[in-house]
């Protein structure tokens, strides 16, 4: 198990370098190829050239991409110190950036809406879980009724109806309709409740889109797990029927939900975008969308590699997950 | 349907019509029919036997003859745990120490499960849960049927790994099935059938995934705990020489039915039924020095859908015409004695089929 | 039936409430004094109520939270740096210059006062010498005075464009034309005041010596850029996130992107401060990443107003003007939105062609395409904003744009077309952000217009944000061949030099960020903006704008789509609300007040 570990972790970290190169490739070569000025766009409505070249120096723009890369990653370790014009701008390790869009470094700005973000996740993670995986053990073994057959519609739908949709829809009856809940943001350190009650509704509108998801893919695990030969033995040493389903059939049907809650959680928390800016949630995927609008580089750069990272340990996690639930896989 | 039920009475003959048996097992009439789109499929149409404690039924037949689903049967698999699809239809009785199970409530032979009847599977690897260790499997299997604590069950695992010739039981105790080789998973899966000491184990072709010299130890396991804990013992097989030693009595199956019956010895020495002729035809022999050739029976398992009419074997059956006025083709041969406590199914008369095996085929084995 | 019944309920509730309030209130006011603009005193004061005049200013009470949201967070609050219109109107709550905007609605509003300074400027040296005193009990927020210094200071902010990028830069350009001053970063002087141009014998005195006289240098003295920041409060690249106030409100917490909350600065003084009324406790501002949820939140009354001030987007607009239409303000933006054509690119070197789309170019699907009369706009006839001095508005309209040729003239533009010696027409590409649905809408309508004259267009739809880049540089404009170009333009201040100079003078095309698209080079135009910086009188200064404007017309290259319109939410809670055109028609936010406190 310990080994299992070791080889992983340090396959993630091989792996982080190789996404911080790629992203770094990306954002820095790009414009370049592109011919897209990124400086002159900092400069006011009558740019003078010798302030967007001033300003293409501050970024550091003009220098080699080798020594961006270099500045870059020592920054991360070492912080780093931004100096132009009589200007200093310390920004201290971790150092992922600094944003000259909103005077700001970027890693407080992620750690800020990092937690707005994961808790939409794992909010919506823990609904999507309960419902779809109920769900979809229900219809497995109720197949052919009537409730399998309405449950899979709905999870039909909950799969092709995007977000913007539901979240509108939900926002414009609970909110602005029926007056239930205000729609509003409140930070989990000011008020519990307040919390709560904002974010009901956006875990709702996105485990609806999820619980659909594992739903299915639950039905179908299901239903090839009760015809395991092991399921038969459960039975044939007088188990319970809910023993039976509840634990063998269920902890082998965890594998693949596994597998997908990484994979989605990971992405999730790299921005719901979608739900983050149809709600208003101060979180990395609405601060990932106004960075693009205002062109704010190292922001998205910022975002992009907390989002990367966030795959890498999600399914780091879920691989240890997977390690613990399935002990075949501990010698692969 | 007319013809269905009195050839089933009939069927049931060999066991009398008095309810209260006086067997430890009893199997009577006994029918498992699954319903598809494609038709009724009769995998079980019609079996009688018993069995008593401390002796070894061996119930043989090619795939498809039955012999899973009457022993699935047997144990309520076929209605516990089937979800939404269309359920099996079983009728019959079946007496296991004085209770009828089919009419009994599910949950009283749920808790029979495991503790008065257990199954050994044809593959432990995949009987067995993967997720879960060896010990933990066996704790389980212990704990539902008896009310002690982890650690005491977990001393009876151990001592039934012991029990059946597992090395270093204490170790092994905590390792998962695919840490075992496969003679080790059997026997593993073997103590865990055996650790409520049920009075009757059935073992559904227990060694066929297995290397052959560890099918011998496995058989010998088998036979050897038989006698120790004095169990009646089922064993379905395809090869008769698996039951050659093990079974008292062996029941012939083909298409859903007994086609023969009978102590072992005369099963062997003094066959009655074609279709018995052609498995001990294809049954490999160590014990002749010389055998010309493997005789497999020709054609291919009766569909269960559109069972052939009158005798389900004749259209493989080399000696379907030797009766007169085309008989096998329409009527359903019925069990008549050929011996004592030996029955075949088959039209020949007693004598043309004494003369075609003395003559015809015992040389040739 | 049971949620029926509580709803009939609670409407019961609720109107009996109504009815007490109206006793009360009828009672207390003696039943004569009714609000002088009509509208109720509960609710909205009426659609136009406050475009360009005061809409309840007798209501407004001291005190509550005045809630702004926003779709877009300001390009900084640095007083040097920010540059969009909202930032200025809103930067009067935290910052003082030595002369503002008057707070008065409508045209008044583009007028100045004198802020910190005891007065306006007294000119001398014709025109070349500007001199203020400030006022007795100006204190920055630590209570400390406000100087001269500290003034001179934060202009000078405005040299270190390195740091402090993205502001309006006029001050430098006119106050030292040579680029010999460096910055206050780069100062080797100890006080770091070694601007020549600005002098401050005295801390109340101010004098700026201007190399050459410019006649809107006040203007610009009362641009946000202009104000005074304290030398060891300056956080430079960083003062955006906190500025040091000299208002009445001072900064309590601000995220970028998310919200910003200004409280009561207790060190101002009412005394020291001859406009700003100060009646709200508290502002918030919060931003949406989507402008139809911060629509809805108007709309549903948890916001006062937009801080964007750039119109409702198109789905809150319709159901605003169907259910809330008291609630709504139709006012002028000062922003013309029009076609220009780069003379640089064959076949628009000849004024002929270029007259040749404006006759063809069908001007009511224009307008119709920027939204309509009231969404968008009336169409615009030429390109001087209503709001700046020496505007005709549609009075002056050379190619009958909104009169006979409104629906396009094929003849007369086939005539044109002979006269250019491209008879059967020509072929060409319209240049239009990709980011503005609206644009490309007037882009097609342009093309679809043209097509019926035998100019057949192209669309190339570029990226918005990297407009100073691809539009900005006249060399990919002519390699590209974009030969007409979809943009607007609004006023930095209201006269023709804040809003033409950089779009006609050809001292102002730029390799980079030009925004003179036309290339005009006309030395009558040059000649007439030199006189105009130079004219001191207002009389005289109208004038000229109005010739440069008919100089630009005249030479065809512009085609006017509207003189801009917006629709903008004002909540029922709101007092003292009114448009302003020295904001291009936003409303003065320095001085709106809340009904209720609660």
């Amino acid at each position: 198990m310990l080994a299992y570990l070791i080889r992983r972790l340090f396959a993630a970290a091989v792996m982080l370098v190789v996404i911080i190169l790629v992203v770094f490739g990306i954002f820095f070569l790009v414009p370049k190829w592109a011919g897209v000025d990124i400086a002159s766009s900092f400069v006011g409505k009558q740019a003078d050239p010798a302030a967007v070249e001033a300003v293409r120096q501050k970024l550091g723009l003009s220098d080699p991409i080798y020594a961006q890369v270099w500045e870059f990653f020592k920054g991360i370790f070492a912080g780093r110190t931004y100096a132009a014009g009589g200007d200093v701008t310390h920004c201290s390790a971790p150092c992922f950036g600094y944003s000259f869009r909103s005077e700001q470094a970027i890693w407080p700005v992620l750690t800020d809406r990092f937690p707005v973000t994961l808790g939409l996740a794992l909010g919506a993670a823990v609904l999507w879980l309960i419902f779809g995986i109920a769900a979809g053990v229900l219809s497995a073994l109720k197949r052919g009724s009537i409730w399998d057959r309405g449950a899979m519609v709905v999870a039909l739908s909950g799969v092709s109806l995007p977000i913007y949709f539901t979240g509108l829809l939900s926002l414009s009856v609970f909110v602005f309709g029926l007056g239930w809940f205000d729609g509003q943001y409140t930070p989990l350190e000011e008020s519990f409740t307040g919390w709560f009650g904002g974010m009901i509704l956006p875990w709702i509108t996105l485990a609806f889109l999820y619980a659909a998801m594992y739903a299915r893919i639950t039905r179908a695990t299901m239903l090839e797990i009760l015809g395991e030969d092991y399921i038969r033995t459960a039975r044939a040493k007088g188990l319970k029927e809910q023993t039976v389903i509840g634990k063998h059939a269920m902890r082998s049907t965890m594998t693949p939900i596994l597998t997908m809650l990484g994979m989605d959680l990971g992405a999730l928390i790299g921005g719901a975008i979608l739900t983050e800016t149809t709600f208003n949630l101060p979180g990395l995927g609405q601060a990932v969308l106004n960075a693009i609008k205002n062109q704010d580089l190292p922001v998205i750069l910022g975002v992009t590699l907390i989002t990367s990272l966030a795959v890498l340990i999600a399914n780091l996690v879920v691989d240890v997950l997977y390690a613990v639930i399935d002990p075949r896989v501990r010698l692969a | 349907m007319t013809e269905l039920s009195k050839t089933g009475a009939a069927l049931g003959e060999p066991t009398g019509t008095s309810p209260a048996p006086t067997s430890f097992l009893e199997v009577r009439d006994l029918k498992v029919h699954f319903p598809t789109d494609d038709g009724l499929v009769k995998s079980v149409d019609g079996l009688s036997f018993q069995l008593e404690k401390g002796k070894t039924l061996g119930i043989v037949g090619e795939s498809g003859s039955g012999k899973s689903v009457t022993s699935l049967g047997i144990m309520g698999l076929h209605t516990a745990g089937q979800y939404g699809k269309r359920k099996a239809q079983i009728s019959g009785e079946i007496w296991l120490n004085g209770t009828e199970l089919l009419s009994a409530d599910p949950d009283h032979v749920r808790k029979l499960r495991g503790r008065d009847m257990a199954m050994i599977f044809q593959d432990p690897l995949s009987a067995l849960h993967p997720y879960y260790t060896i010990g933990h499997q066996i704790v389980e299997a212990y704990r539902i049927h008896h009310k002690v604590d982890k650690k005491t069950a977990k001393r009876r695992a151990v001592e039934m790994l012991d029990r059946v010739g597992i090395p270093q039981p204490d170790k092994r105790v905590d390792s998962y099935p695919h840490e075992f080789s496969g003679g080790m998973r059997q026997r593993a899966m073997i103590a865990m059938s055996l650790v409520n000491n049920p009075e009757l184990l059935i073992a559904d072709e227990p060694t066929t995934a297995l290397d052959v010299t560890v099918q011998a130890q496995i058989l010998d396991l088998i036979r050897d705990l038989q006698k120790e804990f004095g169990s009646a013992v089922i064993i379905i097989t395809h090869d008769l020489g698996v039951v050659a030693e093990l079974a008292d009595d062996i029941l012939v199956m083909y298409g859903g039915r007994c086609v023969e019956r009978g102590p072992a010895e005369k099963v062997f020495y003094e066959p009655r039924h074609p279709y018995t002729w052609g498995l001990l035809g294809s049954m490999p022999r160590l014990d002749r020095e010389q055998q010309e050739r493997l005789i497999p029976v020709k054609g291919s398992p009766p569909s269960l859908i559109n069972v052939p009419s009158g005798c389900a074997f004749n259209p493989r059956c080399p000696y379907a015409d030797v009766p007169k006025d085309n008989v096998t083709r329409t009527v359903r041969p019925e069990l008549s004695e050929v011996g004592s406590r030996h029955w075949a199914a088959c039209h020949m008369t007693q004598e043309q089929r004494e003369r075609i095996w003395t003559e015809e085929i015992a040389p040739k084995l | 039936m049971t949620t029926q019944r509580t709803s009939g309920r609670r409407k019961q509730a609720w109107a009996a409430v109504a009815a007490v309030a109206a006793l009360l209130t009828t009672a207390a006011c003696g039943g004569g004094d009714s609000d002088s603009n009509g509208g109720s005193k509960t609710g909205a004061a009426g659609f136009d109520a406050a475009n360009n005049k005061v809409a309840q200013a007798s209501l407004a009470k001291k005190g509550g939270t005045l809630k702004f949201g926003g779709a877009q967070d300001a390009d900084s609050w640095d007083t040097t740096r920010g540059y969009y219109g909202f930032m200025w109107n809103f930067s009067r709550y935290y910052s003082r210059q030595l002369v503002t905007n008057k707070t008065e609605p409508g045209k008044a509003g583009a007028e100045l006062t004198p802020d910190l300074a005891t007065g306006l400027a007294k000119v001398t040296d014709d025109g070349k010498t500007y001199t203020y005193t400030l006022r007795d009990g100006v204190t920055w927020e630590d209570g400390k005075p406000i100087t001269s210094k500290d003034v001179k200071y934060g202009i000078e902010r405005v040299w270190a464009q390195d740091v402090l990028s993205g502001g309006p830069v006029y001050l430098k350009d006119v106050l030292d034309p040579k680029g010999e001053y460096k910055g206050p970063y780069k100062d080797t002087s100890k006080d770091k005041l070694g601007l020549k141009a600005i002098e401050t014998p005295d801390d109340k005195t101010i004098v700026f010596k201007l190399p050459a006289a410019n006649s809107d240098f006040e203007d610009m003295l009362g641009l946000t850029s202009a104000s005074p920041v304290r030398q060891d409060k300056d956080t430079k690249s960083k003062y955006g996130l906190k500025p040091f106030s000299s208002g009445p409100y001072k900064f309590q917490s601000y995220s970028p992107g998310k919200d910003l909350t200004l409280v009561r600065n207790t060190e101002w003084k009412q005394a020291s401060d001859p406009i700003r009324k100060a009646y709200p406790d508290k502002i918030t501002v919060q931003f949406f990443s989507d402008a139809n949820q911060l629509d809805q939140r108007l709309i549903n009354g948890d916001l006062d107003l937009d801080i964007n001030q750039t119109g409702m987007s198109p789905q809150g607009r319709t159901t605003a003007l169907k259910q809330h239409k008291a609630n709504l303000d139709n006012p002028v933006t000062g922003y013309i939105r029009y076609a220009t054509f780069p003379q640089s690119v064959a076949p628009f070197n000849n004024a002929e062609c270029r007259k040749a789309v404006i006759y063809g170019a069908d001007h009511v699907s224009l307008q119709t395409a920027r939204g309509g009369p009231i969404a968008g706009g009336d169409i615009g006839t030429n390109m001087l904003p209503p709001s700046v001095a020496g505007a005709e508005g549609q009075k002056y309209d050379p190619y009958e744009i909104a009169g006979a040729n409104k629906k396009g003239n094929v003849a007369k533009a086939k005539e044109a077309l002979k006269a250019c010696g491209k008879p059967n027409g020509f072929s060409t590409t319209i240049a239009v952000r990709n980011n503005k649905p609206v644009e490309v809408a007037t882009a097609q309508s342009l093309q679809a217009s043209l097509k019926k004259v035998g100019i057949n267009a192209q669309i190339d739809q570029f990226d918005g944000s990297q407009t100073s880049g691809i539009i900005g540089s006249p060399e990919n404009v002519k390699k590209k061949g974009y030969g007409i170009i979809i943009m607007g333009w609004g006023p930095d201040f209201p006269t023709v030099q804040g809003y033409g100079m950089p779009l006609w003078d050809s001292k102002y095309i730029l390799e980079s960020g030009n925004n003179n698209f036309a290339m005009i080079k006309d030395k009558t135009i040059d000649g007439l903006f030199d006189q105009y910086v130079t004219t001191l009188d207002d009389a005289g200064k109208t004038k000229i704008a109005t010739e440069i404007n008919h100089k630009v017309m005249e030479g065809g290259y512009y085609l006017p789509f509207v003189f801009e319109k917006f629709i903008n939410w004002r909540s029922d809670r709101l007092a003292n609300v009114y448009t302003t055109d020295g904001y291009s028609g936003m409303y003065d936010f320095v001085n709106l007040g809340l009904k209720s406190t609660t």
